[in-house]
């Protein structure tokens, strides 16, 4: 019985979040929640858009900064430094993965959004805000799953294509991304779920403005912001609301998941 | 598309721009290890851990919210552990790859990837309104559990699939049934494994605070009982640096936050390490 724990929880989690979420969505339509425009909760208008949007747009701003920064260290850690480097660096890099996420905001905060209001204008809560701070709080994720994959790598694939007078670049471009490619699209994809789901640090350097974003330098509201900031308060439908906002959140991580699963699962047969 | 460039060269410009790349990451995530702690540090000191906190955090110390911390980890890992291990127990040592063991380890995997804002609004809506047991370190307790239950199964089994088959054949050839074996031969020596699984369940807990707040509440008080809400030491430093009540104190929070935490992450990485040693 107990080793059925983990999926009985999540099955009571998704009836829950559903049973809670569904009948809102059902009794305005999944139409006006996916693509309504304006969330007035105390007016009875439910418009989820602005906030899916504004996630989507955190999470991709996440990923590019994320992700050119979280390789580079991967393939220096494994191709391009001694190995007594990558010892030292790679427990403390996992270490750094344990920071709470409200340090990360509270860094963004007294630092990033000074600097941003200061030199590139506009309220400094910004998308661009946002972005840096998930950037960052993933590079953790990305780095040490990207070294694990680059290192399950079979020697001889390396000593193959140096011994054919490929240089350590070449070879890294050449054999080893390809050979480590599913571990390392799964790494981006855990990436992704965490800048998704991430509430808190988001909530202190969106600003969460519930309106869609014209540039980087405008205020962004998330999925997860918008239930965190207002479930304190809300009651009633404006509470089922909330929980639709959960429920389409749940849909998109499900979904990430899942694919995350399918390329862990290719890479070992 | 092919530009000439000699590969050497080519390179010697990338493995530069790569450097540069880690150079920037690694003091990143360093620097802000160092700014935290630079400003925090100062400000704790023994009356700062040992007071409680006044003028809702503007003055006084952070001594109830380190209560509440403790108390709802410790319940979050007492509630979380038998299940863990008993999952663990279950797909390792009582049957074979089948669709049972295959959807287990689904599930987990999908419990492992949901934000915890969805913990959070789950926890509220069942332990705190359906339930009735209101903000609570229960209510909390129980969400966190759900919360850090995947990583649990997760270490715990590979914990228990790396002790040797060896060991398991020797206590059957004794005589002794499944169960003696599991615990009395698997389980002691897949401790260190599982303890590790445990520490770092430890460190998230303590980390987190959209699952915590929703369902513990924000109360200033020493918990008194199961059902008395409590802050956690995550919860206090978000509300003070989120509505400007105290800087100063917020760094001095974030400041223990992460002593505490980079401390149990050790502790966690040296024993897998030795738990390591010992079987490969």
């Amino acid at each position: 019985m107990i080793a059925f724990s983990a999926v009985s929880i999540l099955l009571i989690i998704t009836i829950f979040i559903f049973g809670e979420g569904m009948p809102v969505m059902v009794k305005y339509g999944l139409r006006k929640f996916l693509f309504g425009l304006d969330w007035f909760p105390l007016e009875r208008s439910y418009g989820l858009l602005p906030m899916i949007i504004g996630s989507l747009m955190v999470t991709g701003g996440a990923l590019v900064i994320g992700v050119p920064f979280g390789l580079a260290c991967a393939v220096v850690l494994t191709e391009f430094s001694s190995k007594r480097l990558r010892r030292f660096l790679k427990p403390i890099i996992e270490l750094l993965a344990g920071i709470p996420s409200v340090v990360y905001g509270f860094i963004g905060v007294v630092i990033l959004i000074p600097f941003i209001r200061d030199h590139l204008g506009g309220p400094g809560f910004s998308v661009l805000a946002s972005s840096v701070i998930l950037g960052i709080m993933i590079l953790p994720t990305i780095i040490s799953i990207s070294i694990d994959s680059l290192e399950a790598v079979p020697r001889t694939y390396r000593e193959g294509s140096i011994a054919l007078g490929a240089t350590r670049w070449q070879t890294t471009r050449m054999v080893m991304f390809p050979a480590a490619k599913s571990g390392i699209i799964a790494s981006i994809i855990l990436g992704m779920g965490r800048a998704i789901g991430e509430t808190m640090a988001v909530i202190m350097v969106a600003g969460n403005a519930a309106t869609i974003p014209r540039s980087l330098l405008d205020p962004v509201r998330t999925l997860t912001s918008n239930i965190a900031l207002e479930l304190g308060y809300a009651a009633g439908e404006h509470r089922q609301a909330l929980f639709a906002t959960g429920v389409i959140l749940f849909v998109i991580i499900m979904i990430l998941n899942t694919i995350a699963n399918m390329t862990s699962r290719k890479r070992r047969p | 598309m092919k530009i000439a460039v000699p590969p050497r060269t080519e390179q010697g410009i990338i493995r530069a721009l790569l450097w540069l790349l880690t150079a920037i990451t690694v003091f990143i995530l360093f620097f802000i290890i160092f700014y935290v702690l630079k400003r925090g540090l100062p400000v704790v000191s023994l009356e700062f851990l040992a007071q409680n906190p006044t003028e809702m955090g503007k003055a006084g110390g952070i001594f109830s919210t380190i209560i509440g911390t403790i108390a709802l980890t410790l319940l979050a890992i007492l509630i979380a552990t038998p299940m863990g291990v008993g999952s663990a127990i279950f797909l390792t040592e009582y049957t074979r790859e089948n669709w049972i063991t295959r959807m287990i380890r689904f599930g987990s995997e999908c419990l492992a990837g949901i934000p915890s804002i969805i913990f959070g609004l789950f926890g509220f809506i069942l332990f705190v309104t359906k339930l009735g047991f209101g903000w609570s370190l229960l209510s909390g307790g129980l969400t966190l559990a759900f919360m850090i239950l995947p990583t649990i199964i997760r270490t715990s089994e590979e914990a228990i699939r790396s002790v040797p088959y060896a060991y398991r054949e020797v206590s059957f050839s004794l005589g002794s049934t499944k169960w003696q074996t599991v615990t009395r031969v698997v389980l002691p020596s897949s401790l260190p494994g599982i303890a590790t699984g445990v520490i770092l369940s430890i460190g998230r807990s303590i980390g987190e605070t959209a699952a915590v707040i929703f369902t513990a509440g924000s109360s200033l008080h020493v918990p008194t009982s199961l059902f008395s809400s409590s802050r956690t030491m995550s919860v206090h430093f978000y509300i003070l640096a989120r509505e400007g009540i105290s800087m100063d104190n917020a760094y001095g929070t974030a400041a223990v936050l992460i002593i505490a935490i980079l401390g149990i992450n050790v502790l966690a990485y040296s024993l897998m390490n030795r738990f390591m040693r010992r079987y490969c």
